[in-house]
């Protein structure tokens, strides 16, 4: 595939869901076409013909054929463009098996060390890829949702919701592999997520907490997101964020 | 790559649909498995310890490693296990479609199949029931595309959206067994009631499957 495709997005500045896509796309030097919803406005009709069923964005058209759902889309990003890869790959591993099945074959006859070292480099990473699907659907799950239990509430419930949504980051903290949810390396998981903090300084107004104070380990993984081009890039200045929020609370009477 | 049994367990229970999923994957890749059932109304120390976040069957431990969430479950299947037949499609387009419909079916119609038996009155039961039967047609027309022409969701063989889907199919039959009335419908779903049968009487599937009359006793 080259990159430059017929690549549209179909867009809503301050979707973290559409902006997993912008940072998965911006990862992999693909160029497209960005085309902003005004979902005040009323639903543009190719929003409506290429997600009927859903109506939302983000939608992702490639040669005109629609892919939706964040998760989902930012997968078929990584498949379609593998380089550089989001996902764990198992081109590493499959190299170094190929390898040592080759130095076994010319040098060793079999050994029982070098067919173990052979049968566990495969299933590593695929465990790693498992892994990071599995907290990207974590994410995907709870923390939205999470944060609407702040931004969305009132008193009592707002507090409940601040508790709750902390007790979700203090979750996905512990799953912090290194620097990044895989480790060394900008991924899946960190694609996923971090879109959600363009929203943290909304809920920390309105709730009266600090992400850092709650989660510093979380809070020094968002600096090192917000470092990259790609992130950067893709990500609004949360103060609109907020100012977008606080129209909404005003529209439902909550402020 | 071979497995022995006890290089995999799966902890589950017989009746639960989400538990069924990675036994049709496993069975599709001809993997054997222990299968530790988890007693109904109580909670394992080794799920609590495997499953931390959600507390939650189905888990599969591979080398004492656990892989959570059904339908992740089985795409791990998938990957780990490259000998037997594919189970997501091979092309990233229909591996998208195939996952936005597996989403589909968990967020939105098991939802509405959930929501027949949990409504009161004989109202809100023809509400709930209207809802499940639109979702039905939705997937009805996504089998139409998906099959291509083909006996399964996944074309000539078994795939990952029957299996998302299929584990519902003796919840559907309960359901409609115990309101009287037809979920999945010879007029509006002629490709999906030809498709259940099919899918249920799969090698991989009719050993696993648990019967409607078992699921209707333990209602009970």
């Amino acid at each position: 595939m080259s990159k430059n495709d017929e690549v549209i997005l179909l867009d809503f500045w301050a979707s973290p869901f559409a902006m997993r896509v912008k940072i998965a796309l911006a990862e992999k030097g693909i160029k497209f076409e960005a085309r902003e919803e005004d979902i005040m406005a009323g639903k543009s009709e190719l929003l409506l013909n290429s997600n009927p069923l859903h109506k939302k964005v983000p939608v992702l058209l490639h040669y005109g054929k629609p892919i939706c759902e964040s998760a989902i889309i930012v997968s078929y990003i990584d498949e379609v463009w593998p380089f550089p890869a989001l996902l764990p790959t198992c081109y590493y591993a499959r190299a170094q098996a190929r390898f040592w099945a080759d130095f076994v074959d010319k040098k060793v006859g079999f050994h029982p060390y070098y067919s173990e070292t052979f049968l566990n480099l495969l299933p590593t990473c695929y465990y790693a890829r498992t892994q990071a699907r599995f907290w990207a659907d974590f994410v995907d799950k709870k923390l939205f949702d999470g944060g609407c239990g702040i931004w969305r509430n009132n008193g009592d419930a707002l507090e409940l919701g601040k508790k709750e949504f902390i007790e979700i980051l203090q979750v996905l903290e512990g799953a912090l592999g290194g620097d990044f949810f895989g480790g060394d390396n900008f991924g899946f998981v960190d694609t996923i997520a971090i879109p959600h903090a363009s929203w943290f300084y909304a809920y920390e107004q309105f709730g009266g907490f600090k992400v850092e104070d709650a989660c510093p380990k979380l809070s020094a993984w968002i600096e090192r997101c917000l470092k990259r081009d790609s992130v950067a890039k893709s990500l609004p200045d949360p103060s609109k964020v907020y100012e977008f929020l606080c129209m909404f609370r005003k529209m439902n009477g909550l402020d | 790559m071979a497995a022995t049994a006890s290089e995999v367990k799966l902890l589950g229970a017989w009746p639960s649909p989400f538990v069924l999923r990675p036994r049709i994957a496993l069975n599709i890749k001809s993997v054997e498995y222990e299968f530790l059932e988890e007693k109904f109304g109580s909670k394992s120390d080794v799920l609590l310890k495997s499953n931390p976040v959600y507390k939650k069957i189905p888990v599969l431990l591979h080398r004492d490693r656990p892989v959570c969430e059904s339908l992740i479950i089985v795409q791990y299947i998938d990957e780990t296990w490259t000998s037997g037949p594919s189970i997501l499609p091979w092309d990233p387009y229909d591996r998208a479609i195939a996952r936005f419909w597996g989403a589909y079916i968990d967020d939105k119609f098991f939802p509405s199949l959930v929501g027949i038996a949990k409504a009161e009155g004989p109202e809100a039961k023809a509400e709930a029931l209207e809802k499940a039967k639109a979702g039905l047609e939705l997937i009805e027309k996504a089998f139409k595309e998906c099959s291509k022409g083909g006996e399964f969701f996944n074309g000539d063989q078994i795939g990952y959206l029957d299996i998302a889907f299929g584990c519902y199919v003796g919840w559907i039959r309960v359901t409609e067994s115990m309101h009287g009335f037809k979920l999945f419908d010879e007029e509006k779903t002629p490709g999906l009631v030809a498709w259940s049968e099919r899918f249920c009487t799969h090698e991989a599937v009719k050993d696993v499957m648990p019967e409607t009359e078992k699921l209707i006793e333990l209602l009970k």
